[in-house]
């Protein structure tokens, strides 16, 4: 069995604002194993976003972060875009409006594997064939706006993975898509760490997504680690009252398209 | 095309403030050379059509504006087109050498200051430069001509450059290059400033976008982050103030044009006005406008270059 | 009053008023400071400043007291900008509402008007308006505001735009308040604020625009201003120059006031913005 690929050892994050603090993540104890991939579910403010950004050390300047992340799988701290890729919920934002696709592409190759603009170049292009993206080639002189929401997230999918990172960390990637397109791009990305083996950490708020591919589930409430398990045990058995309420209320809502069907 | 409509408006409303004046052209003139017998006020009057109706002389005014003849002036004694054209190309070297200096060392020197928020060169500039903001660009102008040219000696006083040198090619180039270093700084500055803070401000705001953020997730240098992400996006609205402060700018360098006694088209306004000629200074304000027109016209086309999502946006939305 | 203690506990804003506490406090005080007409001959010219206890900044070429015109201009300068600045927002105002209400035609019509004089240099427009009226306290500053009232017109319509929206309107209009009235006692008062905002950028522009043109010979000559004192101490910029840096520096520091005034005074409502 491999070294966990990071290990939180009562990771705290606090921000502070206008003179007081106030906390998002509360001793957290949880690790990572390599290879698999984790689902972070939590209702929106219970410190999802906060657990990614700390991993991928991108906190604001006023978070005040306590406790230690340690990388045994990797033996050193990673570094940001070649150990850890991150994929954040809303790509028309992620993306720069003001220059091409193939450059935000390529910058990461460049970047961590040393390579000129134009070898870069073809990287990224090929890059895009993977996920998918038609006329590849023309895509890479074009720019985010002309771009449907969907095709926006494979492409910042594409940059994030550019340079081949050990982590994969998606801060709910598919929340601001519709249903049809969200399930072709949570296909496509468990196809993508199925094949390289790149761990995922995937955070949703969303049980019914998570429960379709994750290995484990780790749920998260007003800042704490509720519970973590196997995500079929956890489903099916959960430890904890708040997690059964999420469980049910998933349900719950589901329940009239199941009759339906 | 809406700027054909502002300009009409513009020629009409200068039209008619400077028939508020009391007494004309001919008056002024006659008053320049002692007086005229009544016959010769008349002929003189006839001949330049100031003795019809207001209504009429706009019309006739209108068509030869069409023509692109802006008329005579009475003082110079020559087609106003002619002494603009001739007073033009001076402004214009004030004012683009001006602009470009302000422009490119003020978003430099504001990628500076704003690449680290709130360290100590970022206060240092933007205080500074709120400072040099505040300074009057004319007064500015007699300081550098204190300092650089009457004290230490360093640079001319006046003109566009050295009367009867004889110099050609380079040497008058370099000579006229001496004679635009204090007036385009006094210009200059005072804008420089400005742009300064917009970058300023503007990195600031951009440096808060989630693009900024996935350019560090992606573990780009801090070089490439702050001149390619950051600056980039923030340079945009220094283009749209560029096109604002055009009008303010050829504004300016009336008054610099008076302070560097540089024969540009601000001085021939202000002769305009010393000497009554109405048809001149409306000239003037016309050609101005057309002229600020045109600079709006290009910094939109280099905004289109800049942003790509000019024009297929609008298309969407 | 929060925002008064915030404005003054931050450091622009602070030295925002130290700076234009010495203006303000000239203004005021001129006549008592210096009873004489400032324009008039009070002793030997050309005398140095710091060189005769008498004429603690010197005298200019007719041998004015310097001293007294710096407190005598700064009164000028301070009426001139506040008063154009006023009328160009009270135009500014009036023009942006009534477009921004009457919609169509109007608000095209006016707009195009809006343009035209922002593609005038507004130096240039003054220049002209005070040749062909004369120069007098008046004109000059009907001048200076015809170059500064587009900005709050823009902005006034603007936020007329956006308000005439909310829910207030509709219920005024509702209950079938006239057109005229729902403009001054609904909208106006709410797009004030950010309108005033802008007023001391404007205050500022103002101020220097009075002193281009007062620098120019087109300021009324029965006032002392500190441009006509710049513009007076160039004939002798080579034996005197500091006839012509004195006012210069009563001018940056007003300006600079203003500014830094602005810059506090916009700091402190951001933060109460974000407070409430
Ligand atoms: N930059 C920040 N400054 C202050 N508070 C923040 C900041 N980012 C997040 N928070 C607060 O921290 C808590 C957790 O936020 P977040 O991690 O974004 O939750 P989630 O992603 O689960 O919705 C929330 O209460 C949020 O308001
Ligand atoms: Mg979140």
């Amino acid at each position: 069995m491999s070294l966990p690929i990071a290990i939180l050892h009562g990771l705290s994050v606090r921000y502070r604002a206008g003179g007081v603090a106030h906390a998002a993540l509360s001793s957290v104890n949880l690790e990572i194993l390599e290879g698999e991939r984790l689902a972070i579910i939590g209702e929106s403010g219970s410190g999802k976003s906060t657990l990614a950004l700390a991993l991928a050390s991108l906190l604001p300047e006023n978070a005040v972060q306590g406790g230690v992340i340690s990388w045994p799988g990797l033996g050193r701290e990673p570094v940001a875009g070649r150990d850890i890729g991150f994929i954040f919920q809303d790509a028309s934002a992620s993306l720069n409006p003001v220059l091409t696709i193939g450059e935000q592409i390529a910058e990461v190759v460049r970047r961590h594997k040393g390579l000129g603009w134009r070898a870069a170049l073809a990287e990224a292009q090929e890059l895009l064939a993977k996920l998918r993206i038609p006329r590849s080639e023309q895509v890479l002189r074009s720019f985010p706006h002309q771009f449907s929401g969907g095709q926006r997230q494979r492409i910042a999918i594409a940059a994030a993975i550019a340079a081949g990172p050990k982590l994969l960390i998606a801060d709910e990637p598919t929340s601001a898509l519709d249903t049809i397109v969200q399930a072709e791009i949570i296909r496509l990305l468990n196809q993508l760490v199925r094949e390289a083996g790149t761990t995922l950490v995937f955070i949703t708020h969303d049980i019914a997504l998570a429960s379709g591919f994750a290995d484990r589930i780790a749920v998260f409430h007003q800042s704490r680690l509720v519970e973590t398990g196997e995500a079929r045990r956890l489903l099916t058995d959960p430890k904890e009252n708040y997690t059964r309420r999420l469980i049910e209320s998933s349900i719950d809502l589901t329940t009239p398209s199941m009759v339906a069907s | 095309m809406s700027s054909i409509p502002v300009l009409l408006i513009v020629i009409v409303g200068t039209f008619f403030l400077l028939e508020l004046a009391p007494g004309d052209a001919v008056d002024a003139y006659l008053v320049t050379i002692g007086g005229g017998d009544p016959a010769l006020v008349q002929a003189l009057r006839e001949s330049y059509g100031l003795d019809q109706s207001a209504l009429v002389r706009l019309w006739v005014y209108l068509t030869s504006l069409a023509h692109l003849d802006l008329g005579w002036s009475v003082q110079f004694g020559r087609p106003i087109r002619d002494l603009i054209l001739e007073r033009l190309p001076n402004t214009m070297w004030l004012m683009g050498a001006a602009l470009a200096l302000s422009f490119t060392l003020g978003s430099l020197l504001g990628i500076i200051a704003g690449a680290r928020p709130g360290s100590v060169f970022d206060r240092f500039f933007s205080i500074g430069s709120l400072a040099l903001y505040a300074v009057p660009s004319f007064w500015l102008g007699l300081v550098l001509i204190i300092i650089f040219a009457v004290q230490l000696r360093w640079l001319p006083t006046s003109g566009i450059e050295t009367i009867a040198s004889g110099k050609t090619g380079l040497a008058r180039a370099i000579d006229i290059t001496r004679h635009l270093v204090l007036p385009v700084s006094a210009l200059g500055l005072i804008y420089l400033a400005l742009f300064l803070r917009m970058m300023r401000a503007g990195m600031a705001e951009t440096w808060r976008q989630d693009f900024v953020l996935a350019a560090r997730a992606k573990g780009l240098a801090r070089r490439r982050i702050v001149l390619r992400h950051v600056a980039r996006n923030a340079l945009l609205p220094l283009v749209t103030m560029l096109g604002l402060q055009a009008a303010a700018m050829l504004g300016g360098s009336v008054v610099i044009e008076s302070v560097f006694a540089i024969p540009g088209f601000g001085r021939l306004a202000q002769e305009a006005v010393a000497g009554r000629d109405a048809p001149l200074l409306i000239g003037i304000i016309i050609v101005s406008a057309v002229l600020v027109l045109i600079i709006n016209l290009l910094v939109d086309i280099a905004y289109a270059l800049l942003d790509p999502r000019v024009g297929a946006s609008e298309g969407r939305a | 009053m929060k925002t008064v203690s915030r404005l003054i506990r931050s450091p622009e804003g602070l030295a925002g008023l130290i700076l234009l506490a010495l203006p303000i406090a000239a203004a005021i005080f001129a006549n008592v400071l210096f009873p004489a007409d400032p324009l008039s001959i009070a002793g030997p010219a050309l005398v140095p400043p710091f060189s005769d206890p008498a004429f603690p900044l010197g005298t200019d070429r007719l041998g004015r007291d310097v001293l007294a015109g710096l407190v005598h201009g700064a009164r000028a300068s301070l009426a001139v900008g506040l008063a154009a600045a006023l009328v160009a927002l009270a135009i500014g105002s009036l023009v942006g509402t009534v477009a921004g209400l009457a919609g169509g035609l109007a608000d095209e019509v006016l707009m195009r008007v809006v343009e035209a004089f922002q593609i005038v240099p507004g130096l240039l427009l003054a220049l002209a308006f005070v040749s062909v009226l004369g120069a007098s306290l008046p004109v000059v500053v009907l001048a200076i505001a015809l170059g500064a009232w587009t900005g709050p017109a823009r902005l006034a319509r603007a936020e007329v735009l956006s308000i005439r929206e909310r829910d207030y309107v509709a219920s005024a209009r509702v209950i079938g308040m006239h057109p005229a009235e729902i403009a001054f006692r609904e909208v106006l008062p709410n797009a004030l604020p950010p309108v005033l905002a802008l007023s001391s950028v404007i205050v500022a522009g103002a101020v220097l625009i009075e002193a281009a043109l007062s620098f120019l010979g087109l300021g009324d000559p029965n006032t002392v201003t500190w441009g006509a004192m710049i513009a007076e101490g160039r004939n002798v910029l080579r034996s005197a120059p500091y006839l012509s840096i004195i006012p210069g520096i009563g001018l940056v520091i007003t300006v600079l006031g203003v500014y830094f005034f602005a810059e506090g005074l916009n700091n402190a409502l951001a933060v109460r913005g974000i407070r409430s």
